[in-house]
């Protein structure tokens, strides 16, 4: 903004503060800043009364310039009574009772955005010129955008760690060769199960045979054994079943509902059925079956990991002995039986 | 170096060269993921060895890089929001040199992290200036160029016609002198204080 050496205190006031109002003694408004013409609109703007444009919210005071001239120098909160509202902070200036720097016994006030200058900004269409050559308002707003920028900025950066951790969570829970879970998933999966109410199923399966294939045929054919098993596992359980590689050739199945003694049995023997239909590997063929131990959460008062893998355990223990190849549901007279076995130690096979 | 400046060159490789022509880059940097975070920090050695990397693939001087990656800051798509920060230094483009000492104070203003190298107006008189960049960091990097670029650019955004001269470093600092011809020569781009978002 160019200005040349000023004639009267209104020139002075429009480079200083562009958005001010001179008001005569009866409060109407004799001169406005060229953004307070932009802001308040420049027609009809001259002789209207300060109070029918405004209210001065804070602090009280009686409408009308001698209110006005009492507030002199404090800062006055006023908004516009139409629409849009507007809120100003200001300060008002009485001048003198002789007609020197404007009107007798009237005010200047002067006015400014605020904290809404973001928004003020957008609604009047203002540019850097409507702003005072020392106001802050324009650095404000660069705050305000560079603020949003760099918080972008970092909200992206945070979305990727999120994701990145989440896929980092994921492989911590994936067995590689089978990409079905492994042991770590078990604490979390069973406290999920149990928090959630919901009776379930926990089988124990101990593949039989298998290390004679891994002997025999070598490890290769032990992965591809392996990777089969998994598929069966997978298909012959449903979406909220968990399927848990625990060890080389061990599985823990949650299988949830389907608690009752003779779903389980079927569910079971199918199981054992599929692992039994020989494997192709290269030229050879590798057979195998499977033990399966299982324990039912309804059958505890509170159920726990612990607890439940331990019964599991035994009827799997059970099943081995029985001759292999079946599954074996728990009872506790099992925990009996086992503290003095018939027949002795089961050897791995 | 901030991750914002190895962002905007890495930004400007892709937008300009591809995808491919990036990944290249940031293999033979040794950059994996091939990929800089705009909001970590890098050591400067690895900004320095990414900018030779791209000169040596595209077969073109580090400076003419520099001077492109400055461009691009304003002129492209990508980097709007930058550019809208830079308008807000001024109302025309000789308010914008005479706010160029601010620039690193700004910029910290905005990330308290990022550390520009100091930037100095002198006014000759007659609409010519002078700015000089100092040497940022463990060197290496000429932010000299980039300023060429991006004045350059800022130029065009204003509507302004300059003349642009690299004047080579002494010391540790390089200069770059301006001839501003015409202020309003162009109508420029727009620019609204509220329009952001």
């Amino acid at each position: 903004m160019k200005a040349d050496a000023i004639e009267t205190s209104a020139a002075l006031l429009d480079v200083l503060c562009p958005m001010c109002l001179v008001l005569d003694a009866r409060a109407q408004i004799v001169h406005a800043g060229p953004t307070a013409r932009k802001v308040l609109g420049a027609t009809g703007l001259i002789g209207r009364h300060f109070f029918d444009l405004f209210e001065v919210k804070r602090p009280r005071l009686d409408p009308g310039a001698p209110g006005l001239r009492a507030a002199g120098g404090r800062r006055l909160h006023c908004v516009l009574r139409g629409p849009p509202r507007t809120e100003f902070k200001g300060v008002a200036v009485p001048l003198p009772e002789e007609q020197v720097l404007g009107p007798a016994g009237g005010v200047v006030v002067d006015l400014s955005f605020g904290i809404g200058v973001i928004d003020a900004v957008g609604r009047h269409d203002l540019c850097s010129a409507d702003f005072a050559v020392t106001d802050l308002a324009v650095e404000m707003l660069y705050l305000a955008e560079a603020k949003a920028v760099v918080t972008d900025a970092w909200q992206k950066l945070n979305q990727r760690l999120h994701g990145a951790k989440a896929a980092a969570e994921e492989e911590a829970y994936t067995d590689t060769l089978t990409g079905l879970c492994n042991r770590r998933a078990l604490e979390p999966v069973s406290q999920r199960l149990i928090a959630s109410g919901e009776e379930f199923v926990l089988m124990h399966l101990d593949l039989d045979f298998f290390k004679s294939v891994n002997d025999t045929l070598g490890h290769a054919a032990g992965d591809h054994v392996l990777r089969r098993v998994a598929q069966i596992l997978r298909t012959e359980t449903r979406d909220g079943d968990t399927v848990i590689r625990v060890g080389g050739d061990e599985f823990v199945l949650f299988l949830e509902g389907r608690t009752s003694e003779e779903e389980l049995a079927r569910v079971a023997s199918r199981l054992i059925q599929r692992l039994e239909q020989p494997v192709a590997f290269n030229a050879e063929v590798a057979r195998i079956s499977a033990s399966i131990g299982s324990t039912r959460s309804s059958s505890y008062a509170e159920p726990r990991l612990a607890m439940m893998m331990d019964d599991a355990d035994l009827a799997l223990y059970a099943a081995k002995q029985a001759g292999r190849g079946r599954h074996v549901a728990f009872k506790p007279a099992l925990r009996k039986a086992v503290e003095s076995p018939p027949g002795g130690a089961v050897t791995p096979v | 170096m901030h991750g914002l400046i190895n962002r905007a060159m890495e930004l400007f490789l892709r937008d300009t060269y591809g995808q491919e022509a990036w990944e290249e880059i940031a293999r033979r940097a040794e950059l994996a993921p091939p990929e800089f975070e705009a909001m970590l920090d890098y050591p400067d050695a690895l900004t320095v060895d990414v900018l030779g990397q791209a000169a040596e693939l595209l077969g073109k001087p580090e400076a003419e890089v520099l001077e492109d990656i400055g461009t691009y800051l304003v002129s492209h798509p990508t980097a709007e929001a930058l550019r809208r920060l830079l308008r807000f230094s001024g109302a025309d483009f000789t308010d914008f040199l005479y706010s160029l000492d601010d620039l690193p104070a700004r910029a910290r203003l905005a990330v308290p992290q990022l550390d520009l190298p100091p930037v100095t107006l002198t006014d000759h008189g007659g609409q010519k200036f002078s700015v000089t960049v100092g040497q940022h960091g463990t060197g290496g990097f000429g932010f000299g160029h980039v300023l060429l670029g991006l004045l350059r650019a800022m130029a065009d955004d204003y509507g302004a016609l300059v003349l642009l001269e690299y004047k080579g470093r002494s010391g540790r600092a390089e200069t770059v002198e301006v001839q501003l011809l015409e202020t309003a020569f162009a109508s420029g781009r727009s620019f609204t204080l509220g329009a952001a978002g």
